[in-house]
C-alpha cells in the first residue's frame, strides 16, 4: 500500500541504498540488537526524515550511514559505492558542540577546504557565509554565537565541501522552539537552492511533516522500519491545512501516541 | 602476543629496571646502584630497623605540617572566598607568596625554630598553606549561584546555610585540593628534612650520601618516597570516591 | 558572592592595598616590639633590595635563575607535549606507561639532587636537569588529560572531513586540548620556579636561591634574605601572569569559559 509505494523515492537515481542493515552491540557480554533489517532507497535531492521514539536507534542508524559505525550485517551504498568509513562526501551535522571552538566562523567553514587554492577557498567561505546568513560574523568565535547560529555554522561547514549527502542528527534539538521554527525555514531555503540529498533525524513529528518528502518511522528498539510515509504537500506547507493534519495524525498513530493531552 | 591488560605496565617497568641494571653493570666502579643494589639497600634499612623509623618520622612531620595548614587555611579561605572583597584583598598577596619555594623559607625557619622538627613542620606548613587557601577560596567562589539562591529561597539561617549548602557544595573541590596539596607536602618534607635533626626519608638521602656515599641507600630512599607518595595519593583518591561526596561528578 | 553591592573596579586595588598595609604594619610593629636585632623590618628589606640592585648582584642572579628555568622548562615543554599527546592519543600506550609515571611523580626533585649531581656534577646542568624533571610530569599529565577530554563529537567531525590520523591530531585534537595543556604548562612553570630556587640553594652557586642561602651564611643578612624572597615571589607572579595572558587569547579562551 502506501508504504510499499513510497519504499523507493520519487524520481530517478538511487543515491543511497540500504539493504538488510542490522546492528548488534556487545554490552557486558550480551548481544543487544539496535537495528534490524533496515531497507531503504533514497533518491538524489530528496529530503528524508527519520522519526522514532527516544532511544530507538535513530542516531545509531545515522552513524552507520555516515560511516562512523560499521554495521554487523547488511550493506550501505552511496552511488553504488559501499560505505566503509567517514568521508567528506557525506557530512554529519551534530546536535550540539559540533563546531570547532578554537576557529572563527571562517575557520570552521573553511575547515574541509585545505586542498583548494586560497582564492577558491575564500570565495567558497564567503558564499556559504551568505547562504546561512552569518554575514558580519566571519571573524567571530563560536563562543560569541547563539545556539542557532552555531548550528547554521555547522551546516555551512558541511555544505562547503560539496557533499553528496547531508546527515543531520536532531540538529535543532538543543534550540528553543522559536529558533527551531526559524531554522527549519532556513534549512528548507538552503535545500531548495542547493538541492542536496538530506537525511534528517528528529523526534519532533511536526518537524518531520514540515520538512520531509518522505518520513521513515522507526519502531522502538530493536529499530525496524515501521512505516514510510510520503508527504505530498508542496512547499510552502500550511501547517493548518487538512492534509498536513492528516499526515501528522497518521504519524502520531504510527508511533503510538494519543491525540489529546 | 596478547598480554593480559594488567601485565603490560608491569612488563614495561620490568624492562626499564632491566635496562637500568644492565647500564650499571656496564660501568663498574660507578657510584649509582642498580635496582638490585637498591633492593639490598631497602633490606639493609629494614634490618637495622631504620625503614619504619624513617618512614614514620617523615609521615609524622607531614601530618603535622599539613594538618595545621588545613586547620588554618581552609576556614580562613572559605571565609575570605565568601566575601567578594575578602577575596579581592587576599588574592594578590597569596599569589605573591605562593611562588616562593618553601626552601627559601629555610633561613627564617631556622631563625625562628632552630634546627629542629618544628622548623621542618613549619616548612611543610608554609608549603601547604597558600595552595590550601587558594583551594578554599576557589571552592567557595565556584559554588553555583543556583545553590546559594535556593538556600536563600528556603529561608535558611546563616549557620544552617553553612552546614546544609556551603559545606556540601565545597567538599568535592576541597578534597581534590587536599589531595594535590598533600602531594606538595610530601615533596616538601624531603626538603624540610634536610634541615631536621636525625630521621626521616629526606634526611636519609642527604645523610647516606654525606656519610659515605651510600648511593644504594640514597636511591632506596627515593624509591620509598615515590612509593609512599603514590599511596598517599591513592588513599586520597579513594576518599574522593566515597559515595556521599560523589554528586559533583554525577552532575553533568 | 555574598556582596552587598557589586564591587567597583577601584576596589580590586583598594582592598589588597589595605590588606598589604595591615600586614606590613603588623610586621613592622612586631619587629619593633620584640626588639629583635636580627629579623629585618620592612624598611630594612627595602634598603636591602636597593643595596642588591646597586651591587648589580641582583640582576645577575635573576638572570641566572631565569636562564635555568628557560632551558629546563623549555626542554620539558618540547619533550613533554609530544609525549603527552602520544600517551593521550594511544590508550594502550598510556596504560603501559602511566603507572611508571605515577610512581616517579611523587619523588621530590630535591630527592633527585644526589643522582643529578652524579650525572652532571655540581652546577648549572644539574639544576637544569632537576627543573626539566619537575616540569615534565605536570605537562605530560595535562596533555594526557586534555586529549582524553576532547569531546568525541569533535573527533568525529574531524574524521568526517577526511583527515588522516596525523592531521586529526594536529588540526583537531591539539587545539581542542590546548586550554588544558596550557594549564599544565602554567602549573609546570610554577613548579619550575620553585625547583630552581631549591636547586640553587643546594647544587649551584648563583641565582636567587643561592642568594637566599648565601645572605644568611655569609653574615646573617636577613634583610637580604627577605629581599631575595620578595624578588622570588614577584618574578614567580610575573611568570604565572604571563601564561594567564596567553590563556586569554581568543583561540584558547573558549576552553576557560563557563559552559557553552
Amino acid at each position: 500500500m502506501a508504504a510499499e509505494a513510497s519504499m523507493t523515492g520519487a524520481g530517478a537515481g538511487q543515491k543511497l541504498r540500504v539493504e538488510h542493515l542490522g546492528m548488534v552491540f556487545q554490552r557486558d557480554g550480551e548481544a543487544v540488537s539496535a537495528l534490524e533489517d533496515i531497507n531503504l532507497d533514497v533518491s538524489a535531492g530528496e529530503f528524508v526524515c527519520i522519526v522514532g521514539p527516544s532511544g530507538c536507534g535513530k542516531s545509531t542508524l545515522l552513524n552507520v550511514l555516515a560511516g562512523f559505525l560499521s554495521s554487523t550485517s547488511g550493506s550501505v551504498t552511496i552511488d553504488g559505492e559501499a560505505v566503509t568509513g567517514p568521508d567528506p562526501r557525506r557530512i554529519l551535522v551534530f546536535q550540539e558542540r559540533g563546531v570547532f571552538p578554537w576557529l572563527t566562523v571562517e575557520g570552521n567553514i573553511g575547515f574541509g577546504l585545505s586542498k583548494l587554492s586560497r582564492a577558491e577557498r575564500e570565495a567558497r567561505i564567503a558564499h556559504y557565509v551568505q547562504t546561512v546568513r552569518l554575514q558580519g560574523f566571519e571573524e567571530a568565535y563560536p563562543a560569541d554565537l547563539s545556539g542557532g547560529m552555531k548550528q547554521r555554522l555547522q551546516v555551512a561547514r558541511a555544505l562547503a565541501v560539496n557533499p553528496d549527502i547531508l546527515y543531520l542528527d536532531e540538529p535543532f534539538g538543543a534550540l528553543d522552539s522559536i529558533t527551531r521554527v526559524i531554522m527549519r525555514g532556513e534549512l528548507l531555503r538552503i535545500w531548495q537552492t542547493e538541492r542536496r540529498t538530506i537525511l534528517f533525524v528528529t523526534h519532533d513529528i511536526d518537524e518531520a511533516v514540515q520538512l520531509a518528502d518522505r518520513v521513515i518511522v522507526l519502531s522502538s528498539r530493536p529499530a525496524r522500519i515501521k512505516e514510510i510515509l510520503a508527504i505530498d504537500i508542496p512547499h510552502p506547507r500550511n501547517i493548518s491545512s487538512p492534509r498536513y493534519l492528516e499526515l501528522r495524525d497518521e504519524l502520531l498513530t504510527q508511533i503510538g501516541l494519543a491525540y489529546e493531552v | 602476543m596478547k598480554l593480559p591488560v594488567w601485565l603490560r605496565p608491569l612488563l614495561f617497568i620490568a624492562v626499564l629496571l632491566a635496562l637500568w641494571q644492565v647500564a650499571i653493570d656496564r660501568h663498574p666502579g660507578q657510584l649509582l646502584p642498580g635496582p638490585i643494589g637498591v633492593a639490598k639497600g631497602i633490606l639493609d634499612l629494614l634490618q637495622h630497623g631504620l625503614l619504619l623509623k624513617y618512614v614514620v618520622a617523615s609521615l609524622f612531620r607531614v601530618t603535622w605540617g599539613f594538618g595545621l595548614a588545613v586547620v588554618v587555611a581552609i576556614p580562613l579561605g572559605l571565609m575570605l572566598g565568601w566575601h567578594r572583597r575578602g577575596q579581592m584583598a587576599a588574592y594578590p598577596i597569596v599569589q605573591l607568596f605562593r611562588p616562593i619555594s618553601p626552601l627559601a623559607w629555610i633561613p627564617l625557619a631556622i631563625l625562628w625554630f632552630g634546627v629542629s622538627d618544628l622548623a621542618a613542620i613549619f616548612l611543610i606548613f608554609v608549603g601547604c598553606f597558600f595552595p590550601l587557601l587558594l583551594t578554599a577560596m576557589s571552592a567557595v567562589h565556584n559554588i553555583p549561584a543556583v545553590y546559594v539562591n535556593a538556600g536563600r529561597n528556603f529561608g535558611l539561617s546563616s549557620s544552617a546555610f553553612v552546614s546544609r549548602v556551603l559545606y556540601p557544595a565545597v567538599i568535592p573541590q576541597l578534597l581534590t585540593g587536599l589531595r594535590l596539596t598533600l602531594g606538595i607536602a610530601w615533596l616538601v618534607v624531603v626538603a624540610a628534612e634536610m634541615i631536621s635533626v636525625n630521621s626521616g626519608l629526606g634526611f636519609l638521602i642527604v645523610d647516606a650520601r654525606n656519610a659515605g656515599n651510600r648511593y644504594d641507600l640514597v636511591v632506596a630512599g627515593m624509591v620509598l618516597i615515590g612509593a609512599i607518595g603514590l599511596m598517599l595519593d591513592l588513599a586520597m583518591r579513594s576518599l574522593e570516591r566515597v559515595r556521599s561526596f560523589h554528586w559533583s561528578i554525577s552532575e553533568e | 558572592m555574598n556582596s552587598v553591592a557589586k564591587p567597583r573596579r577601584w576596589e580590586a586595588f583598594f582592598w589588597p592595598a589595605i590588606a598589604a598595609a595591615v600586614l606590613l604594619a603588623v610586621w613592622h610593629y612586631s619587629v619593633v616590639l620584640t626588639g629583635t636585632k636580627i629579623f629585618p623590618s620592612p624598611t630594612n628589606v627595602k634598603t636591602g633590595v636597593i643595596e642588591l640592585l646597586h651591587k648589580n648582584v641582583l640582576w645577575a642572579d635573576i638572570g641566572d635563575s631565569l636562564r635555568r628555568v628557560a632551558v629546563g622548562f623549555g626542554a620539558a615543554v618540547l619533550v613533554g607535549i609530544p609525549v603527552g599527546l602520544w600517551l593521550g592519543w594511544s590508550a594502550k600506550a598510556n596504560q603501559v606507561v602511566n603507572p611508571t609515571l605515577q610512581i616517579l611523580r611523587p619523588i621530590s626533585p630535591i630527592a633527585w639532587i644526589p643522582v643529578a649531581i652524579i650525572f652532571f656534577g655540581v652546577g648549572d646542568r644539574a639544576a637544569i636537569f632537576l627543573i626539566f624533571l619537575a616540569s615534565f610530569f605536570p605537562i605530560v599529565l595535562a596533555c594526557v588529560s586534555g586529549v582524553s577530554s576532547v569531546p568525541p563529537v569533535l573527533r568525529s567531525a574531524g574524521c568526517n572531513f577526511g583527515l588522516s590520523s596525523t592531521q586529526l591530531l594536529r588540526r583537531v585534537i591539539f587545539p581542542a586540548a590546548l586550554p588544558q595543556i596550557l594549564v599544565g604548562v602554567r602549573v609546570a612553570l610554577g613548579i619550575a620556579w620553585l625547583v630552581v630556587v631549591a636547586a640553587e640553594m643546594i647544587a649551584v652557586d648563583s641565582g636567587l636561591g643561592y642568594l637566599v642561602i648565601d645572605s644568611r651564611n655569609s653574615g646573617k643578612r636577613y634583610d637580604l634574605v627577605v629581599a631575595a624572597m620578595l624578588m622570588i615571589g614577584i618574578i614567580g607572579l610575573v611568570l604565572d601572569f604571563s601564561v594567564r595572558r596567553v590563556e586569554r587569547i581568543k583561540s584558547v579562551r573558549w576552553g576557560f569559559r563557563d559552559a557553552s
